[in-house]
């Protein structure tokens, strides 16, 4: 029992990822009708705005010991953050916070990567066949990483989750079950009630507000929207900023879980493709049902009594259950008719 | 652009094309390209695309999960290795019935699908096909450290006293390493290259082309189009599989990296950068990226230095450090620049650039009288082969 | 009718087709053929100097470890021709080199990306070979991409001086003639380790094994096992993981309540930086099983690792096979020269390949020329000291080095951004010798 809710929240939190990139990749193909292959970079972006968050804020004072000498010779530097040095108590309290503090600077940043992005490239390609927006926005994908390796080099780079949140938390006690058996970790939960709450946020906007009706009427049909006069262009950046600081927040909420390297954003791209076509093209609620699937499922799939009958079925099972579900559900879980499928 | 190809202008471009891969060695020593590895990497990807294209170039289906064929191949040349002997000919035999098996059971599946759903069906076969031979597949794999041929394997066909020699291929005494491992390779490209050329002027290839401008007319006009996919995408399937076996024959070794999707991505790649749907194009643009893989990966500071000793001191130093971004472990950023440049400016690949050029010296010819009507669309590019 | 149409000419065009083939290849085989006749690959006698390759993964995820070995690679180039104070050549015993190069010849070096592929490991090393006729190459960060160099290696006949590897394989199953490894292996980590866990941990422990599920992490699971088993530990379970992860909750969540108290992480790089992270966060480290204190154990440490993970190395044991605050001479001069360089200290991996390099550059000194048969006679069996580790052995009958291992700990109040893991124990090498034939393998001639 201890086991399967523990695996339930692992899946949820993993879900909780796949189904925030997989939104912003859907928002952006089912508005746009981009292939984005750059969306991995943007979460990847948005992990490294909490890096830079926590370097300009960790910005250092540096105080030569000459007394004192480092094994290679030169003279001991002694560093101290500016903010502790000017502010104090708070300082500290601003270093300790600085991964949900990043979410403020994120979105601005992650704002103006995205309009930057669709103005100058992404807009370009609107027409053009998928497989030319796939070699663009991969290319880019490419160069934005690189990027980020010239600056912060090739190794994971640790961001620590506010102390107060660092621990573990026992769930079970909760539920009714006893004390210790499941003990879960606060961030992930936190990271669990934020994705949730994200996307919430995304599908109250598109609900609630009449730039998310026209953006919603863009999505089922497009060529209709344009015609009744309204520049469905013009929005189109702004829904594609959204997207970014959709993938962006997601990466910043994740640096805790998984340190940050120039290369994370490649490795979720592919799965994230998946959840995707999984969920079925141009479908919001598909996106995030099937991030939640694949997630729980390869939660499952990890555990020692399904391995001991299925070896190495935890290294496959996001990829057969993509290919089942796209056998007997031909547009994926939700996808509408005609929507990428040539 | 159709009306140019005559069969007399493909066997002229045949002999062309195979003059100038054979010849390789020699035109392509000046930029450092001219070494037997590098050659037979040109030769072989050169082939993985050109099959590749036969699939996303003809019927318009993008594959995301080649890699796959190409990573059968190598296993099965391998296998053949170790179990038959060191003749690449068995071994070039199982690795295209076996890539041709595994495309028929895995095109069957897919090709029930289309556009971007058939593409993440691929890719989930080929993913599959890599994560189970990267780990619980090792007993046949090898896993991580690669499939290779040992002294102690059967190698049934083998002279006896072969048991100390190096386990190298070679076909009837020649060692296919090397330039003639090379020669192997081109002679093979060749082959590939005719079969791709007849396919292209085939009925059957503008069968496959009609798939891709409207596959709904072709199945109104009461046409099943699946036997004709699924012709391309075993064809395809097994060039990958040859291309597969040929790296095994040059360098006795599989490895389940070649079926990750970065491979599978790399061929679409390949074929984007050169032209879809183009005779040519993807065998440039395989080149292209096998010439940057290599080359601009090995400079270092010190090779920039000697390049720019001419520069004044002054100048020397920040100019080496702004190319150095570039090259060396900054060659992944030049690549991803030159991917974005290409598909911007050039959205029919290299190839669009050469007609381009062409085009341009033939308009001044003409001189401006006649309005050329010379369109940019990537339509036009795919058919001008 | 055959879907292809087919031309009147096409037999013609094929035979034209490999005529010229085997006409342009005529030459080409003639000459190979002149090559056997002299004495080995890539002869510098009649060249000014000599060219070392230096292959490492510049880019994907082991990219920062490749900077460094790079970086120690051309330190060690810098002090074999004689420039920048001589780092470990004034501390290496016995010495043969004299600042000038090798056998009078100066050292040149080319580079290049392995990717952490071993085809494309292979593809630049045979560009290396074919191209820029190195005479030696070495470098790598993963197993299984120096065990494809090595075997390459014997093929070529050109010696690979392998880089960081750490798989019992490289110089077991898959050992090679013209392939050195001075790094250790994961049986070393183990037999390095037990004492250790022993005083630390008791004999009373049940042992968890998460193992990334490949060639080196079966090694050292296996390495490892074998180790806490002969304390008295039980092992409750060993579970594969695949590679390149990421999240690793749903591994780690069963090991809550599985009964055990040891959680051993068998990965590398970016997954043990994952996985050691999460496996903090889950708890594990603060919770008490059976009346014991839950500990965590990675068998194989390196310093970039720790700096990824941050905080959560603290007091957590594994191994590695060198660290700059070792305090004897020849640490500490390389340490200086590193140091005083590039302004930081070097980490494991560029002690190991700096090694390499010098000792290769060395052996030819020793005898006397680069004809590969010779220069891999004078290192097998070669003892030497003063280049960190103590007196070293280079064992000739699977080429490994035999030396200290330290056992090392995440340090609790790290001095500086570099400080970050402490040595605990210095296990001598006598306890880490096995014998060579527990892992087989076949060496293969010296001369191909």
């Amino acid at each position: 029992m201890d086991a399967i809710v523990l695996q339930i929240l692992n899946g949820l939190d993993k879900g909780g990822a796949y189904a925030l990139i997989a939104l912003g990749l859907t928002l952006i193909f089912g508005t746009l009708g981009v292939v984005n292959f750059a969306h991995g970079a943007l979460f990847m972006l948005g992990a490294f705005c909490a890096v830079t968050f926590n370097h300009l804020i960790g910005l250092e004072q540096v105080v030569v010991d000459p007394t004192r000498t480092t094994a290679w010779g030169t003279p001991l530097e002694i560093r101290m953050p500016y903010i502790e040095v000017w502010l104090g108590d708070t300082g500290t309290a601003m270093l300790n916070y600085s991964v949900p503090l990043s979410i403020v600077f994120a979105i601005p940043a992650m704002l103006l990567v995205g309009y930057v992005m669709e103005r100058g490239l992404i807009r370009h390609f609107y027409k053009r066949p998928h497989a030319e927006q796939i070699l663009v926005t991969f290319g880019l994908a490419i160069v934005l990483q690189e990027i980020i390796k010239t600056y912060f080099g090739a190794n994971p780079i640790p961001q620590a989750a506010p102390d107060i949140v660092r621990g573990a938390m026992d769930i079970g006690v909760f539920i009714g079950l006893d004390p210790g058996t499941v003990v879960y970790p606060q961030w992930r939960i936190v990271y669990l009630l934020f994705s949730l709450s994200l996307i919430g946020g995304v599908f109250a906007f598109l609900q609630f507000t009449t730039f998310g009706m026209v953006v919603r009427a863009g999505m089922a049909d497009r060529e209709t929207v344009g015609l009744l006069g309204i520049n469905i262009e013009r929005r189109f950046t702004l829904v594609f900023a959204v997207a970014a600081v959709v993938a962006g927040l997601a990466g910043v909420m994740y640096t805790p879980i998984l340190p940050p390297d120039y290369h994370m954003g490649m490795d979720f791209l592919v799965l994230s493709f998946v959840v995707v076509v999984v969920g079925g093209m141009g479908s919001l609620p598909g996106a995030v049902s099937a991030g939640f699937l694949l997630g729980t499922l390869q939660s499952f799939a990890s555990m020692n009594e399904v391995k001991t009958i299925l070896p190495g079925i935890d290294q496959i099972i996001i990829y057969l259950v993509a290919v089942i579900i796209l056998l007997v559900r031909p547009r994926g879980l939700m996808g509408r008719k005609g929507v990428m499928e040539t | 652009m159709m009306t140019k190809t005559s069969p007399r202008s493909d066997l002229f471009m045949f002999v062309l094309f195979s003059t100038a891969i054979l010849t390789m060695p020699i035109w392509l020593a000046p930029v450092g390209a001219g070494y037997p590895d590098l050659l037979q990497k040109f030769a072989i990807f050169g082939l993985f695309a050109l099959g590749f294209n036969l699939l996303f170039g003809l019927t318009g289906y993008l594959s995301f999960g080649h890699a796959a064929f190409l990573g059968i191949g190598s296993y099965a040349a391998v296998w053949s290795f170790k179990l038959l002997g060191m003749n690449p000919l068995p071994a070039l035999l199982f690795s295209v019935v076996f890539s041709s098996l595994f495309a028929v059971a895995i095109g069957y599946i897919c090709l029930r699908r289309s556009g971007i759903y058939f593409s993440i069906l691929t890719l989930a076969f080929a993913q599959m096909s890599y994560n189970m031979a990267y780990s619980v597949l090792t007993p046949i794999t090898n896993g991580e450290t690669g499939l290779r041929v040992l002294q102690s394997d059967p190698r049934l066909f083998d002279i006896s006293s072969q048991t100390s020699g190096s386990l190298i291929s070679n076909l009837f005494g020649i060692e296919m390493t090397g330039y003639p491992g090379f020669y192997f390779c081109a002679a093979l490209l060749i082959v590939g290259f005719y079969i791709s050329q007849r396919i292209f002027r085939s009925p059957f290839g503008m069968m496959l082309r009609a798939v891709k401008s409207n596959q709904n007319r072709m199945s109104y006009t009461g046409l099943n189009t699946r036997p004709y996919t699924l012709a391309a995408f075993v064809i395809s399937g097994a060039f990958a599989g040859v291309a597969g076996s040929l790296l095994a024959v040059t360098d006795p070794l599989a490895g389940a990296e070649r079926m990750q999707w970065t491979a599978s991505g790399e061929v679409v790649l390949m074929t984007i950068l050169g032209g879809a749907g183009t005779l040519l194009g993807p065998i440039l643009g395989a080149g292209l990226i096998k010439y940057f893989e290599n080359i601009f990966s090995a400079y270092n500071e010190q090779t920039l230095h000697a390049i720019f000793s001419f520069l004044p001191d002054f100048m020397e130093g920040p100019v080496v450090s702004l190319a150095s971004l570039f090259v060396g472990e900054g060659w992944h950023l030049t690549l991803g620049l030159l991917f974005m440049v290409i598909v911007i400016f050039l959205p029919g690949g290299i190839m669009e650039g050469f007609n381009r050029i062409t085009n341009m010296f033939r308009r001044k010819r003409s001189q401006v009288g006649k309005g050329t009507g010379h369109s940019r669309s990537p339509a036009s590019a795919t058919a001008a082969e | 009718m055959s879907i292809i149409r087919r031309p009147m000419n096409r037999r013609s065009l094929l035979k034209a087709g490999a005529a010229s083939g085997l006409v342009l290849a005529t030459p080409t085989i003639i000459s190979r053929s002149a090559w056997a006749e002299t004495n080995f690959r890539n002869d510098p006698t009649n060249s000014k100097t000599v060219t070392f390759g230096f292959n490492v993964p510049q880019t994907g995820a082991y990219a920062d470890e490749g900077a460094d070995e790079l970086r120690a690679y051309q330190l060690a180039v810098k002090h074999l021709n004689g420039e920048g104070g001589g780092g470990m050549l004034n501390t290496m015993k016995p010495l043969s080199l004299n600042g000038n190069g090798i056998l009078g010849k100066k050292v040149d070096y080319v580079t290049g990306d392995t990717q952490t592929k071993s085809d494309a490991a292979r593809a630049s090393a045979k560009r290396m070979i074919e191209k820029d006729g190195v005479i030696m190459w070495s470098g790598g960060s993963s197993s299984g991409v120096a065990i494809a160099q090595q075997s390459l290696a014997q093929e070529m006949g050109v010696v690979f001086m392998c880089g960081l590897t750490h798989s019992n394989d490289t110089t077991g199953k898959d050992k090679r003639r013209y392939g050195f490894r001075h790094f250790f292996n994961a049986y070393m980590s183990g037999a390095a380790l037990g004492p250790v866990l022993k005083k630390e941990m008791g004999t009373d422990r049940r042992a968890y094994h998460l193992t990334a599920d490949y060639t080196w992490g079966w090694t050292q699971e296996e390495s490892i096992a074998n180790t806490t088993e002969g304390l008295g530990w039980e092992t409750v379970n060993k579970v594969s993981t695949p590679l390149g992860a990421g999240d690793f909750s749903q591994y780690i969540a069963p090991v809550l309540n599985s009964g055990a108290d040891v959680l051993i992480l068998n990965h590398y790089g970016k997954d043990m930086i994952n996985s050691l992270t999460q496996a903090v966060q889950f708890g594990l480290r603060d919770k008490v099983v059976n009346g014991k204190n839950f500990e965590i154990i990675v068998p194989l440490y390196s310093r970039l690792m720790a700096q990824g993970a941050g905080e959560n190395i603290k007091g957590i044991y594994g191994t590695t096979n060198w660290n700059w605050s070792l305090q004897d001479e020849g640490s500490a001069a390389f340490v200086k020269s590193f140091g005083q360089e590039y302004g930081f200290p070097p980490s494991q991996a560029a002690h190991t390949c700096y090694v390499q390099t010098l000792l290769y550059a060395d052996a030819c000194e020793r005898a006397g020329t680069f004809n590969p048969a010779e220069v891999i006679k004078a290192l097998e069996d070669h003892q030497f000291d003063g280049m960190g580790n103590g007196p070293t052995l280079y064992r000739g009958s699977d080429h490994q080095c035999f030396k200290d291992v330290l056992v090392v700990k995440g340090n609790e109040n790290a001095t500086s951004q570099f400080d970050l893991l402490e040595i605990a124990e210095v296990t001598p090498a006598s306890q880490v010798t096995y014998d060579p034939e527990i892992f087989g393998g076949e060496l293969g001639p010296y001369k191909v």
